[in-house]
C-alpha cells in the first residue's frame, strides 16, 4: 500500500529513512520547479532542492501532521532560497542597477496598447526581460511574487512563509507587480 | 469617481478584489484599460519556462540526499534496556484493544481492572524514563554534547510515547495524552538532532522544556499514574 504524505512524514520522523526517501521521489520535481523560480539558475535549484530535503530531515519533529506535507517543504525551500539570494545580494545590487536604466520610462509604455501576450512569449522578449525583472525585486518581493503568481498561495499563507504581516504580504506582492510591469515594459513598447 | 488603486488593482488581478471594486472595475472604462494592461503583462510571465526534469529526478535526489542524512545509530547491548518501555506499551495497547472488543465478545478472562493496572503502570514507567532524558537535557550546561548523548535514548522513548499516546486520546485521557503530546514533541526534537548539533540546538531544547513545564508535568502524571495503577 502506498503511503500518503501525513503517513510518510510519520514513518520518517521515527527515523524511517525509507518514509523520508517516498516523499523526496514525490516532491523533488515540484521542489525544484519551486526553487528554479526563486533563483533562475539551475544549478541554484539543484542546490536548493538538495538543501530543503536534507533541512526538512532535520527538522521533521517540527512538522506538524495537520498541515499539508508539500506545503511545509516548499515553506522551507523558500526560506532556503531566500538565505541563498540573501548571501548574493551585493551582486544582485549591481545587477539592479543595470536594469533599472535598462527599464526606461515605463509610464508611458505601459499605458500604450500592444500585442497578444502569445506573440511577445514567441518573440521571447518577456521571458528574456523575465529573469533581470525578477532579479530587480527585493528577496521578499520575489518570494511573494512566486508564491502568489506561480505557487497560488494566498496572501495569509505568504506572510506565514515570509514571517511579515498579512498587509506586509500583500505589499511584496503589489510591489513585485508594479516593479515587474515597468522592467517588462520596453517588451510591449519594442513590440508595438 | 474615485479609481481602483493600483494595489487593488493587483488584487483584482489575483481574485482578491472585494464586491464594490469589482463592480466599480465593470464600470469603470479608465481602470479596466489599466487592468487589462495589467494582466496582458502578468499572463505572459505565467508560463515562466523552467527546465524539465524527468520522472526519475526524484530518485536522482534520494541518491544525493541519503549520504548527508544523519547515520542511523546501531543498537548498542546498553540500549536494550529501553525498549522496555516500547513492549509494555504495545501489550498495555493489546489489553485495551481487549477491553474495546469485550463489548461484543467475551475475551479470555482478563479483568478489566487488571489491563487498567498494565496500562497505567506501563505509562508510569515510561514517564520515569522519559524524565531521565529531560533531566539530563534541561540540567546540562547547554552544551551540544548532552544532546547527542539522549538521541538515541530519545530514538527509542518516541515509538511507545506514540502509542501510549494515542492509547490515551482513545480513552478519552484528555490530562495525560496532552502531557504525552507535549512530551512527544520534545522527545522527536532530541531524536532528530544532527550529528553535529550546535549549542543553540540544546539550548532550544531546554527551552521547549521549560516553556511546557514539562519536567514537572511528567513527574507528576508518572507519579499518579503509578498511584493509580497500584490501587487497582
Amino acid at each position: 500500500m502506498e503511503w500518503t504524505d501525513a503517513e510518510a512524514a510519520r514513518e520518517a520522523q521515527l527515523g524511517n529513512q525509507q518514509a523520508f526517501r517516498v516523499l523526496v521521489e514525490r516532491h523533488s520535481r515540484a521542489l525544484f520547479r519551486l526553487a528554479y523560480r526563486m533563483t533562475g539558475n539551475e544549478h541554484d535549484a539543484e542546490d536548493l532542492v538538495q538543501e530543503s530535503f536534507l533541512r526538512a530531515y532535520k527538522q521533521l519533529a517540527k512538522f506538524n501532521e495537520r498541515a499539508a506535507f508539500g506545503t511545509w517543504l516548499h515553506r522551507i525551500c523558500v526560506n532556503c532560497s531566500l538565505d541563498m539570494i540573501r548571501a548574493r545580494k551585493t551582486r544582485r545590487e549591481i545587477q539592479n542597477k543595470v536594469e533599472d536604466e535598462r527599464a526606461g520610462n515605463w509610464l508611458e509604455q505601459v499605458a500604450a496598447p500592444g500585442p497578444s501576450p502569445e506573440r511577445l512569449m514567441q518573440s521571447s522578449q518577456v521571458t528574456e526581460l523575465l529573469e533581470p525583472a525578477l532579479n530587480n525585486l527585493s528577496e521578499n518581493e520575489r518570494a511573494a511574487f512566486i508564491l502568489r503568481h506561480y505557487e497560488g498561495s494566498n496572501i495569509e499563507e505568504i506572510a506565514q512563509v515570509l514571517g511579515v504581516e498579512t498587509s506586509a504580504a500583500k505589499h511584496s506582492v503589489y510591489r513585485a507587480v508594479h516593479k515587474l510591469r515597468r522592467s517588462l515594459a520596453p517588451a510591449w513598447g519594442a513590440a508595438r | 469617481m474615485k479609481h481602483l488603486s493600483e494595489e487593488e488593482l493587483v488584487e483584482a488581478y489575483y481574485g482578491g478584489l472585494p464586491e464594490e471594486g469589482a463592480r466599480h472595475l465593470a464600470e469603470c472604462e479608465a481602470c479596466r484599460v489599466f487592468f487589462e494592461r495589467q494582466s496582458e503583462v502578468l499572463d505572459a510571465i505565467r508560463e515562466y519556462p523552467v527546465p524539465e526534469r524527468g520522472p526519475g529526478y526524484g530518485g536522482e535526489v534520494w541518491t544525493r540526499v541519503l549520504p548527508q542524512l544523519p547515520a542511523q545509530r546501531k543498537q548498542r547491548w546498553w540500549q536494550v534496556w529501553m525498549l522496555v518501555p516500547a513492549v509494555a506499551a504495545l501489550l498495555a495497547l493489546a489489553f485495551v484493544a481487549g477491553r474495546w472488543t469485550e463489548r461484543t465478545t467475551a475475551v479470555a478472562g482478563i479483568p478489566e481492572k487488571a489491563r487498567e493496572r498494565v496500562l497505567l503502570l506501563s505509562l508510569s514507567e515510561h514517564l520515569e524514563r522519559s524524565q531521565i532524558v529531560l533531566a539530563e537535557l534541561a540540567n546540562g550546561t547547554a552544551g551540544s554534547s548532552d544532546l547527542l548523548e539522549e538521541r538515541d535514548r530519545a530514538r527509542e522513548l518516541v515509538g511507545a510515547n506514540r502509542l501510549l499516546r494515542q492509547t490515551a486520546e482513545r480513552l478519552g485521557d484528555t490530562k495525560d495524552a496532552a502531557v504525552l503530546e507535549d512530551l512527544e514533541h520534545v522527545l522527536l526534537e532530541v531524536a532528530n538532532a544532527p550529528d553535529t548539533p550546535t549549542s543553540e540546538d540544546a539550548t532550544r531544547v531546554q527551552r521547549s522544556i521549560a516553556e511546557n513545564e514539562l519536567l514537572f508535568k511528567v513527574r507528576i502524571t508518572s507519579t499518579d499514574a503509578r498511584e493509580r495503577g497500584l490501587r487497582l
